[in-house]
């Protein structure tokens, strides 16, 4: 079957890129529009390193059809920053070091992101709920919670 | 994944087309949770994907005072846990989706998604059982209504014939002071599978229990309905000591077997304890 062209928003820009029938959203993201942001962790939907937003709602990209995508709107971590100014949890994460070797972050931010956007002003224990669905095999996830936190307490409300 | 061809209809006439013209060879596709595991795994191999993004009916969520609940097949777990309507009315479906993966899962696993892989352990299963939802399939032939009940025919198997798709799933109003609850126990609080999976769900008339439902998941090879713990609840007022005996006729129906996640004994502990919790929960909110 031939390659499909999909039409989408991508970070915030109209794109149209041909991908395979059987390319997953994350594939697509990766290697026909070079935004190596997300990453394949676990490749079934357990990991959230995959993590984008789909009109601004998380979800494992590593479980969508690219062709799924069509007409919609993707975020990736590439997406989150403003015209090179980081995003409040971008800046708390630097500032608190939290990321080693920095594989899960960029789920973890995006996981956080909608967080934040949805319940600006979490407790501990909806932070943890939260990110819940993001592995982290170096941190303990101690700082993640901090950094989260502090950039909730911080915060006027923008969009991700 | 083995390669496939992707189909994309948007509308439903021509996604039954498909399917009546190469239906044992495609798979449908809505949130592709398990599905697209299970195509990475090489354990379902389809020639063609037809993609549900674009039809529209089976992504309504609607809630009508006389007809009751409409979930389309398609919908997210994610908009059913939040949804206001399904949380006031018919809140143990609330439950069971807010318990499926995780946020990022949540947000692409559908509810017919759940139902027609038709794990025992499908946490969507319990709560729309005891609450005596309806599928509803469209085929070559038409429309036809299986009372869920009768939907689950063995592990991972259902009445869809390869030509069927399930649309929407009618759930019909509780009424009033009615409550239900769905809990389940897993070793990792996200991103796991039910060991048990426990659906309780009463209304209560005149201080009495009038109708009481509980199902149970993954302690047989389809969810199942616990009925004679049920019929020893109804007509009765329910005290703890009441629902304690239906927590123990709960565990007869149950037929588990031991594997990685729990050995037969352990879950029918589990059975006793979710379903004692569920009843107490369904109560308190039936008199809310």
């Amino acid at each position: 079957m031939a390659k499909q062209i999909l039409s989408s928003t991508i970070n915030g820009e109209g794109v149209e890129v041909l991908v395979q029938p059987y390319e997953t959203l994350l594939d697509a993201l990766r290697e026909n529009l070079g935004l190596t942001g997300p990453k394949e962790g676990c490749g079934t939907g357990d990991c959230g390193a995959c993590t984008v937003h789909l009109d601004g709602k998380p979800v494992a990209s590593c479980l969508m059809l690219a062709v799924q995508a069509r007409g919609r709107s993707v975020t990736t971590i590439e997406g989150l920053s403003d015209n090179g100014v980081l995003h409040p949890l971008q800046d708390a994460f630097v500032r608190h070091g939290v990321p080693q070797c920095g594989f899960c972050i960029p789920g973890v931010l995006m996981a956080a992101a909608a967080l934040l956007a949805e319940n600006p002003k979490p407790s501990e224990e909806e932070i943890r709920y939260g990110i819940a669905g993001n592995l982290c095999r170096c941190t303990g996830y101690t700082k993640m919670i901090t950094a989260i936190s502090e950039a909730a307490q911080a915060a006027v409300p923008r969009s991700a | 994944m083995r390669r496939f061809e992707v189909a994309l209809p948007e509308s439903l006439d021509e996604c039954l087309r498909l399917l009546a013209d190469r239906g044992p060879e495609s798979k449908l596709l809505a949130g592709g949770t398990d599905l697209l595991p299970q195509m990475k795994n090489g354990v379902t191999t389809p020639k063609r994907v037809i993609d549900l993004t674009g039809v529209a009916q089976v992504h309504v969520l609607e809630r009508d005072a006389k007809t009751g609940l409409r979930i389309g097949s398609a919908v997210p777990a994610r908009q059913v846990e939040l949804d206001a309507r399904v949380r006031d009315d018919y809140a143990a479906i609330a439950d069971g989706a807010a318990l499926i993966g995780s946020v990022q899962v949540r947000n692409l696993a559908s509810v017919g998604g759940n139902l027609c892989n038709a794990a025992p352990s499908a946490d969507m299963a319990p709560p729309l059982l005891a609450l005596e939802a309806q599928a509803v399939i469209a085929g070559p032939k038409g429309e036809r209504r299986v009372p869920l009940s009768d939907f689950f025919t063995g592990v991972r198997t259902t009445v869809l014939g390869p030509d069927e798709l399930l649309v929407e799933i009618v759930t019909p109003p509780p009424g009033p002071r009615s409550g239900g609850s769905y809990l389940r126990h897993t070793p990792r609080r996200e991103l796991d599978i039910a060991v048990v999976g426990v659906a309780s769900q009463v209304t209560l008339s005149n201080g009495v229990c009038a109708k009481a439902r509980i199902a149970l998941a993954a302690v047989a090879p389809t969810p199942i309905r616990a009925t004679a713990a049920e019929a020893s609840l109804e007509g009765k007022a329910l005290t703890p000591e009441l629902i304690d005996r239906a927590a123990d006729l709960a565990v007869q129906s149950a037929k588990p077997i031991s594997d990685q996640r729990g050995s037969a004994d352990f879950r029918r502990h589990l059975v006793r304890v979710l379903t004692r919790r569920t009843l107490t929960t369904a109560l308190a909110r039936a008199g809310a």
